[in-house]
């Protein structure tokens, strides 16, 4: 009986974090409505890290759902049977009504995740909304010291803020998630940065190496790890996991580049995963709208939440392999990882229907793996920030070694 | 203040889910599920009966009581087996205990 519990239905890895719970079988035949759905409700935040996952193209504040809105979509969730939902962004806390939103939510009953970089928390907003019911706070790091975290995030002071917000987290009794996306330019932190999750008293660590799409492909140069970086990366991990069993559980997303195979993005499109966009978007993955040639339907349209996913062209596009062109269409791992992400086929070839260029069947494996090896070892460090004016590149400075120091 | 890591479940302790660790039936789904961050676990009927009778005040010896009672089950091969599921959700971070002090 020991093992009734049984394997967590999610798996260990943060890309593909939010899966069903029918099995394999009848998922593929019904797509089953999603166990937890991420909410981006807006896409407004201080910080400007130059990997943001959200698209080139944001959304600004007169476009995002109103709080009556989300409030319908957030009952509509629960009716159709998600258990959770991830409040994101964007940063979530920068929206006024998130403590009412919270509270709607678990009215509802849906179990409550925020996703935030912490720094326009105060301890008493985090208090009201663990009344209100929140039940767990995700918190992203950019390193473990002020000089580096700080030049990441674009932000003066969010480091210092971070530390202080996940303190009132452990001490209000909430569940802490410590988020670390690492780069080129932190890696050698993540030692620090473990034991900085131990000394927080976090629950979970989520090591997750940069995902390149959007902001993140526009900084390549200045992220991309080296071959050797990520060798010794997945070491340390491997290492902390054994160490720390029972005290620090640690999730590790590793970049796709380096690898052979390529991931499971999203658990294949429109089958395990939907995002809202600030606007109202229903997305099959965060980067999505980066695909153009695509509609999305919108929580605004006449359609339900659940019409949309079972029914809408923009998520049977790429449901199952029916759209697969070779060498997917007839790999025998073409429902294993169902030809990797879409986003990326399309960032990188033009045409999403494409085989994920970091399978080593793609034609084109071999000449992105060597681009991507020749940015790790070059010289550009400095950072693309991300805003909502597409983007302002970093002054030169010692600290990004492009001022001849 | 968090209960500690690392707990230790026996016959004495007095196990309660977590408030970030929900008991829930699913209706749509017509399954019994355990949400916790960034995870949902499908604990078996057994589990679940378990779980529904640790409320803070039975400890694990009260509960093999009345799992044996039920069940007409001998109580030791009960006992055995609830502490080792309570363990492991405990190790997975999913359980706490309440103490003597705690008021």
């Amino acid at each position: 009986m020991s093992d009734v519990l049984g394997n967590p239905i999610i798996p260990p890895d943060a890309s593909d974090s939010l899966a069903v719970l029918e099995k394999q079988r009848s998922t593929a035949e019904t797509f089953g409505i999603p166990l937890a759905v991420l909410l981006e409700i807006t896409h407004r935040c201080p910080l400007q890290c130059p990997y943001c996952s959200n698209p080139v193209e944001l959304d600004r504040a007169g476009k995002e759902l109103t709080t009556e809105e989300w409030k319908k979509v957030l009952s509509e969730l629960a009716e159709i049977g998600v258990l959770q939902v991830h409040f994101s962004g964007g940063e979530p806390t920068a929206r006024k009504d998130l403590v009412e939103l919270v509270k709607h939510a678990s009215d509802v009953g849906l179990y409550t995740n925020l996703i935030t970089s912490a720094v326009l928390l105060t301890r008493g907003r985090l208090s009201e909304l663990a009344d209100a019911g929140l039940c767990h706070v995700q918190i992203s790091f950019q390193g473990t010291e002020d000089g580096l975290s700080d030049r990441v995030a674009g932000y003066k002071g969010a480091h210092y803020k971070k530390l202080e917000v996940a303190k009132w987290t452990r001490e209000l009794d909430l569940p802490l998630t410590v988020n670390a996306v690492m780069h080129r330019q932190n890696l050698h932190q993540l030692p620090d940065i473990i034991q900085m999750a131990v000394d927080l008293d976090a629950d979970r660590l989520e090591v997750a190496n940069v995902q390149y799409y959007g902001w993140a492909l526009k900084n390549r140069a200045a992220l991309m790890p080296t071959v050797a970086q990520l060798d010794e990366t997945t070491r340390i991990v491997e290492e902390a996991r054994e160490r720390l069993k029972g005290t620090l559980a640690i999730d590790y997303v590793v970049p796709d580049y380096y690898a052979l195979r390529p991931k499971k993005c999203m658990g294949g499109w429109g089958r395990q995963f939907f995002n809202i966009s600030p606007a109202g978007k229903v997305l099959p993955c965060h980067a999505a709208e980066s695909i153009t040639g695509l509609d999305f339907e919108s929580v605004r349209s006449n359609h339900s939440i659940a019409w949309i996913w079972q029914n809408s062209d923009a998520f049977n596009r790429y449901r199952g392999t029916g759209w697969m062109k070779e060498p997917c269409k007839t790999c025998e791992f073409r429902e294993i990882d169902f030809g990797g992400c879409r986003c990326q086929a399309f960032a990188l070839t033009g045409d999403a229907a494409n085989t994920d260029p970091a399978c080593v069947l793609s034609p084109l494996h071999e000449t992105i793996f060597k681009q991507a090896e020749r940015e790790a070892e070059g010289e550009t460090n400095r950072f693309l920030y991300r805003n909502f004016a597409g983007g302002t590149l970093e002054a030169e400075t010692s600290e990004n070694g492009e001022n001849g120091a | 203040m968090a209960g500690p890591r690392h707990i230790s479940v026996s016959e004495t302790s007095r196990p309660v889910l977590p408030r970030h660790a929900k008991l829930k039936y699913d209706e749509t789904r017509q399954v019994w599920v355990i949400l916790a961050p960034e995870r949902v676990l499908a604990p078996d009927e057994i589990a679940v009966e378990v779980l529904q009778l640790c409320n803070g005040e039975r400890n694990v010896g009260d509960v093999a009581d009345q799992l044996a009672a039920k069940y007409a089950a001998p109580r030791d091969a009960i006992l055995t087996d609830v502490i080792a599921m309570l363990q492991d959700l405990a190790d997975k971070g999913f359980l706490t205990e309440v103490r003597e002090k705690t008021p």
